[in-house]
């Protein structure tokens, strides 16, 4: 820390801020000053690692103050949330709740409400965090990401956009501008299951499940996302294949959970525990999501 | 580094000054403007100890450059009690419940219940545990500070 005859200290190493205030002047202002610039959401996870000097950028383009990137509405049958969009704004939205359930049921699961006063979901899903829930539940549920630059638009799918721990398809000059989810109709149910050692902290592992049933209660669709198991979020495609089609009344759910997480091939390990206690947690986690899921589907 | 100009309301008063991007809203609050209420324990998110208003948002200040609330109106502390000195309902409450030992933590809290009571006037008690879990407390194992937040909704829903 440096510390100034002032009496004022401060964490970060020195940086340029930028607040543009149109999403064309923020992709210009990427292009212009290349890989040295960061762009600043709401800064829950990006400021922590500034002040831990875990990072450092030269300069960093904040998009709050570009009101495009705000908003919650249906467009074409999707459920469309503006990258800049606060996780309080989506917990507490009507369109989502009945849009995108699996959404809003993981936000309040994000931090605290401090935290979610700040943080956006175009934040979070590009910071990509395995542990975090709004990439899962993108994941999950096929959310398709709508990314700009000086170069032009273009629309990622969520299953080709985490490359990798805090790594995405976006470009150093690309902006996440914002998520679009599709809405399921039917019987459907949804659920978000996790563990962490305190409220609010990053999950140990955890399961996010979306199903509908047709009317002979057999699993028409099925998506299962799984949090903090690998370096990226990671969706669980060969249990979502086995169960399709089936009937509820013959799947256990001790087997979705097990099945879920036998691919897994890079699950962390750290003091909070170890690889098998987290492959065992994400299992029990993928099984009560299921079931409560399926408790919902089969009640609608 | 390239300093600005950065100019909002605080406590009802404008306060602007030139400012290195890098210096958190917390350290504006306190070393600019001297309100040393808001106070600092992690400085990285975590306990809950520098938490403010910004344009009515229970936030971190240390989780906010001070360049990014430009034109916001942020409330701390002391802007919590009347002028006079006359606690709010929810600092008396802390007061008559035992809801602080060594106090450091306490503006944090009080900004937290403070936002929290207003926008959910009758909390159901896991609500109040899940609306205090952003804020540390070490000195007073939390059954003050919980007993605290039940009396201030009492009384703030009683009016």
């Amino acid at each position: 820390m440096q510390y100034r005859s002032d009496g004022t200290s401060m964490k970060p190493a020195p940086f340029d801020y930028h607040a543009p205030q149109s999403l064309e002047e923020a992709a210009a202002l990427l292009t212009e000053l290349g890989d040295g610039a960061k762009l600043l959401g709401g800064g829950q996870s990006l400021i922590p690692m500034l002040a831990l000097r875990l990072t450092v950028f030269d300069h960093l383009v904040d998009l709050g103050r570009i009101a495009e990137l705000r908003g919650i509405e249906r467009r074409n049958g999707s459920l469309w949330i503006g990258a800049g969009t606060t996780e309080a704004a989506v917990g507490r939205s009507p369109e989502v709740a009945a849009g995108a359930p699996l959404l809003a049921r993981a936000t309040p699961l994000i931090g605290h409400f401090q935290i979610r006063n700040r943080g956006t979901i175009g934040g979070s899903i590009a910071h990509a965090d395995p542990s975090a829930e709004y990439p899962a539940v993108a994941l999950a549920l096929d959310a398709q990401l709508e990314a700009f630059s000086s170069r032009g638009r273009r629309t990622i799918p969520a299953a080709q956009f985490f490359t990798g721990l805090w790594s995405t398809e976006l470009a150093d000059d690309e902006i996440l501008t914002a998520i679009s989810f599709p809405v399921w109709s039917g019987r459907c149910g949804f659920a978000v299951e996790e563990i962490a050692r305190r409220h609010g902290d990053f999950a140990i592992a955890g399961a996010v499940v979306g199903l509908e049933l047709d009317g002979d209660d057999r699993i028409r669709r099925c998506a299962i996302g799984l949090i903090g198991l690998g370096s990226t979020p990671e969706r669980a495609r060969t249990a979502e294949a086995e169960v399709v089609g089936k009937a509820l009344v013959d799947i256990d759910p001790a087997d979705v959970g097990h099945q879920a997480v036998s691919a897994l091939d890079a699950i962390p390990a750290d003091l909070h525990g170890s690889s098998e206690y987290r492959t065992r947690v994400g299992a029990v986690m993928v099984e009560r999501a299921w079931r409560s899921a399926s408790e919902e589907a089969r009640s609608g | 580094m390239a300093e600005q100009l950065v100019t909002m309301r605080v406590n009802g008063e404008q306060r602007s000054a030139t400012v290195e991007p890098r210096l958190t809203l917390a350290d504006f609050l306190r070393e600019r403007c001297h309100l040393t209420g808001t106070h600092l324990g992690c400085e990285h998110g975590v306990c809950g100890a520098c938490t403010v208003l910004v344009d009515g948002a229970a936030v971190r200040s240390c989780l906010m450059f001070a360049v990014q609330a430009e034109d916001a109106e942020v409330t701390t502390i002391e802007g919590i009690g009347s002028p006079d000195g006359e606690l709010s309902t929810v600092q008396a409450a802390f007061r008559d419940c035992h809801g602080l030992q060594c106090g450091y933590c306490t503006p944090g809290f009080v900004i937290s219940v403070t936002a929290l009571l207003r926008d959910n006037p009758h909390p159901e008690e896991h609500e109040i545990r899940e609306g205090l879990s952003g804020n540390l407390c070490r000195c007073t194992g939390y059954q003050g500070i919980l007993k605290a937040v039940r009396q201030a909704a009492a009384e703030l829903s009683a009016r």
